[in-house]
């Protein structure tokens, strides 16, 4: 258990440098609001593995509070995007 | 020996739902548009999420976690869909697309229907001042 988590940490710590770098790059609110999504999930899959390496079940509820978070914060968002050049 | 097989399987579940984070971060740094990433970035939200709780519910050998982990689940299967179409939408609406890489477009006749209405009820000229799509 011990490697995959090791292996498990490094891959997910590659995955949210990325999302990182889109959220800076991301050259429309719709893309950080996609960043920021895929970051949310990051962290969320990262309690999923603390909890299946240590064998508890105290952050499941965090991860539900996430996808709740996720989802109210990118349908906020993109309601209020609008077009600029037309308005 | 059972208990080895069974963490085996969940570690290899674990490896994978990792994976496909990954492969949300490669996508969102590779693909050109809005949509594309937007599709590469929903692969961790259920399959990924789906193969951690699995590798979660296998290693802590109960069976009464099982409903939780199916509904954090269901919760993340029933938002998803509903958060991608706004994001999607509002993309399309605001011109994040580029309009090469599509294969087929049927919500530009819907749109242009509406602009039309719209602008028949205040008056106006339909399609007077609709702008076209930038690619």
């Amino acid at each position: 258990m011990n490697v995959v988590l090791w292996i498990c940490a490094t891959i997910l710590s590659i995955s949210a440098f990325l999302a990182l770098i889109r959220l800076v790059k991301g050259p429309s609110i719709l893309e950080r609001v996609i960043a920021t999504d895929v970051l949310l999930l990051i962290v969320s899959a990262a309690l999923c593995i603390e909890m299946t390496v240590n064998r508890h079940t105290n952050n499941l509820m965090f991860v539900v509070l996430a996808c709740l978070v996720g989802f109210v914060g990118s349908v906020t968002v993109s309601r209020y995007v609008t077009d600029r050049r037309n308005a | 020996m059972l208990d080895t097989m069974i963490d085996i399987v969940a570690g290899t579940f674990m490896i994978l739902g990792c994976l496909m984070s990954l492969a949300a971060g490669i996508g969102m740094l590779r693909f050109p548009d809005l949509l594309s990433r937007m599709h590469a970035a929903t692969k961790p939200q259920v399959l990924g999420l789906f193969l951690l709780l699995s590798a979660l519910g296998l290693e802590l050998r109960s069976w009464a976690v099982i409903p939780v982990l199916l509904l954090a689940w269901i919760v993340q299967l029933l938002t998803a869909p509903v958060s991608a179409h706004m994001v999607g939408r509002a993309g399309y609406r605001t011109r994040h697309l580029k309009r090469v890489t599509l294969v087929a477009d049927e919500l530009a006749l819907v749109v242009e229907e509406a602009a039309n209405r719209e602008n028949t009820a205040h008056g106006q000229k339909p399609g007077s001042n609709r702008t076209d799509f930038i690619d």
